[in-house]
C-alpha cells in the first residue's frame, strides 16, 4: 500500500487511519482507546504516554512494504514502548487471531472425514507448538528478559541478539502454506464457504505477521544491537 | 523454429551490416527494420517478432521504464539491446542480451545463440505446471523426512540437484515447508497417512 502524502506528528490520527485501515488495529496494542475525535497522532500519543516517533515507525512499516527506517534515529526515540507493543502483538496473535482460524479450521476438518481430517488436524496442531514455541519460549522467555537486563545496564554473557537473529524463523510460510492446502488442494466439496472465510482471515494475519518480522528485523534487532554497543 | 528479428537502430549503416551478418545465420530471419520507434509497438505484433534488436537511445535514455513496457506488453519478446557507444551498464541490464557495436560475426553469431537458449530454458521451467517424475520421488522422500544428504544419497544424484528439485516442488505447488508439503502428498495420494 503506498502512501498518498508524507504523514506527520501533525496529522489527525483518524487522517491517518483513514488512509490504511490496517492500521485500526494497532492501536490497541498500543493501548490507545477509541474516541480520539479529532486530535493529532502527537496529541493522542501524548495523553497514552506512547512515543509518537515509534507509533509513527510502526504506522511506516503496516503502511509501506519497503519501508526501512533509519537506525541512526533510535537513539534520539524514546524506545521504551517497543517490547510492551511486541507483547501486546504476540498476545493478540494467540489470543484472538489464532484460536479464531482454529475455530473455523476444526470445522473443516470435521467435514473432511477420516480421508483428510486427521492430516489437516496434525498439520495443524504441529504449526501451533511452533508458533507457541517461537513466540512463547523465544522471545518471551529468553529474548524479552535479555532486552530488559541490557536496559538495566546489564550484559548476560549467555546471549545476544546475534542469536536471535540467525535462529529468528519465519511463521508465517507454514500459515501460507495451509492457505494453499485449504485453497488449492483440498478437494472442492468440502465447506466452500468456510474455506473461503478462513483464507481471508489467514492472508489478513499472514500481512500482520510479514510486517510484524519485519519490525523485529529492522528495529528490534538493530536497537538492541546499539543497546549491545553502549555497554562496556 | 526460426526467429525472427526486427532491428530498430537510426543508422543505416549499422542496420544494414548487422542484416547482412544475421540473414547468414541458421535460425535467424530479419524480417523487419526500422529507424524509429514511431511504428514499434505495430510492428512487433503484425510481424510476429520474437527478437527485438534495438539502439538503447531510441528507448530514451531518461524514459528507462520503456523497456519493462515493452516487456509487459509482448511477454515473450527477446529484447536485445545494440550499443553504439559508451553506455551506463545498469541500464544495459534489463535488456535479455547485448550486442556491440564493434562485435565479431563470431561474437554476434555465439550472444544470439546464448542468449536464445537462456530464455527458452526459462520459459520452459515456469510454463511446466505438474510435478515431473524426479520432482515426486524427491517429494515423497521429503514428506517422509529425510534430509537433502539422505535424498540425494538414495537417489543416486547430487545435493544441488536435490536442492534444485525442491526448489521446482516449491515453485509449482506453492508449499514451502515440509509439513506442508507432507500434507500435498497425503491429499495427492503420493503417501499413506
Amino acid at each position: 500500500m503506498s502512501k498518498t502524502k508524507p504523514i506527520s506528528g501533525k496529522t489527525k490520527l483518524a487522517e491517518l487511519i483513514a488512509s490504511n485501515h490496517r492500521l485500526l488495529q494497532l492501536l490497541s496494542r498500543f493501548g490507545i482507546g477509541l474516541g480520539f475525535g479529532d486530535r493529532s497522532i502527537e496529541e493522542v500519543c501524548r495523553i497514552n504516554d506512547v512515543s509518537s516517533e515509534l507509533f509513527l515507525i510502526i504506522c511506516d512499516i503496516y503502511s509501506d512494504n519497503n519501508y526501512k527506517p533509519n537506525h541512526t534515529d533510535f537513539q534520539h526515540i524514546d524506545m521504551r514502548g517497543l517490547l510492551p507493543y511486541l507483547k501486546a502483538s504476540h498476545q493478540y496473535y494467540l489470543e484472538e487471531r489464532f484460536p479464531h482460524i482454529e475455530e473455523h479450521l476444526q470445522r473443516i476438518i470435521k467435514a473432511s472425514g477420516s480421508k483428510y481430517g486427521p492430516m489437516l488436524s496434525h498439520f495443524y496442531d504441529e504449526y501451533k507448538q511452533e508458533v507457541m514455541q517461537h513466540i512463547q519460549y523465544y522471545e518471551e522467555e529468553v529474548v524479552f528478559p535479555y532486552i530488559e537486563a541490557l536496559r538495566k545496564g546489564e550484559k548476560p554473557t549467555s546471549y545476544n541478539i546475534n542469536e536471535f537473529r540467525h535462529n529468528h524463523t519465519n511463521i508465517q510460510d507454514t500459515l501460507d502454506d495451509m492457505m494453499n492446502i485449504l485453497i488449492k488442494y483440498l478437494p472442492g466439496d468440502i465447506l466452500p464457504m468456510e474455506r473461503i472465510e478462513i483464507s481471508l482471515d489467514i492472508m489478513e494475519l499472514s500481512a500482520d505477521l510479514s510486517c510484524h518480522s519485519r519490525l523485529e528485523d529492522d528495529v528490534l534487532i538493530p536497537y538492541v544491537e546499539s543497546l549491545e554497543n553502549a555497554l562496556p | 523454429m526460426t526467429y525472427r528479428v526486427l532491428i530498430c537502430e537510426p543508422s543505416e549503416i549499422i542496420s544494414t551490416g548487422l542484416t547482412e551478418i544475421i540473414q547468414k545465420l541458421p535460425g535467424f530471419d530479419v524480417v523487419s527494420r526500422l529507424d524509429t520507434t514511431e511504428h514499434l509497438n505495430e510492428r512487433i505484433l503484425t510481424s510476429d517478432i520474437n527478437i527485438l534488436i534495438i539502439n538503447p537511445l531510441l528507448l530514451g535514455y531518461f524514459e528507462r521504464n520503456q523497456i519493462s513496457q515493452l516487456s509487459k506488453e509482448h511477454p515473450h519478446l527477446v529484447v536485445i539491446a545494440l550499443v553504439t557507444n559508451l553506455m551506463d551498464p545498469s541500464w544495459l541490464k534489463s535488456f535479455h542480451g547485448t550486442i556491440e557495436v564493434n562485435d565479431s560475426r563470431l561474437s554476434i553469431t555465439n550472444k544470439l545463440n546464448e542468449i536464445v537458449q537462456s530464455n527458452g530454458k526459462q520459459e520452459k521451467v515456469s510454463d511446466d505446471i505438474e510435478l515431473s517424475k524426479r520432482e515426486i520421488d524427491v517429494l515423497v522422500a521429503v514428506a517422509k523426512g529425510m534430509m537433502n544428504k539422505e535424498i540425494a544419497d538414495q537417489m543416486n544424484i547430487s545435493i544441488h540437484t536435490v536442492i534444485s528439485h525442491r526448489k521446482n516442488i516449491t515453485k509449482k505447488t506453492g508449499i514451502k515447508s515440509v509439513a506442508g508439503l507432507t500434507v500435498y502428498a497425503m491429499i495427492n495420494g503420493l503417501i499413506e497417512n
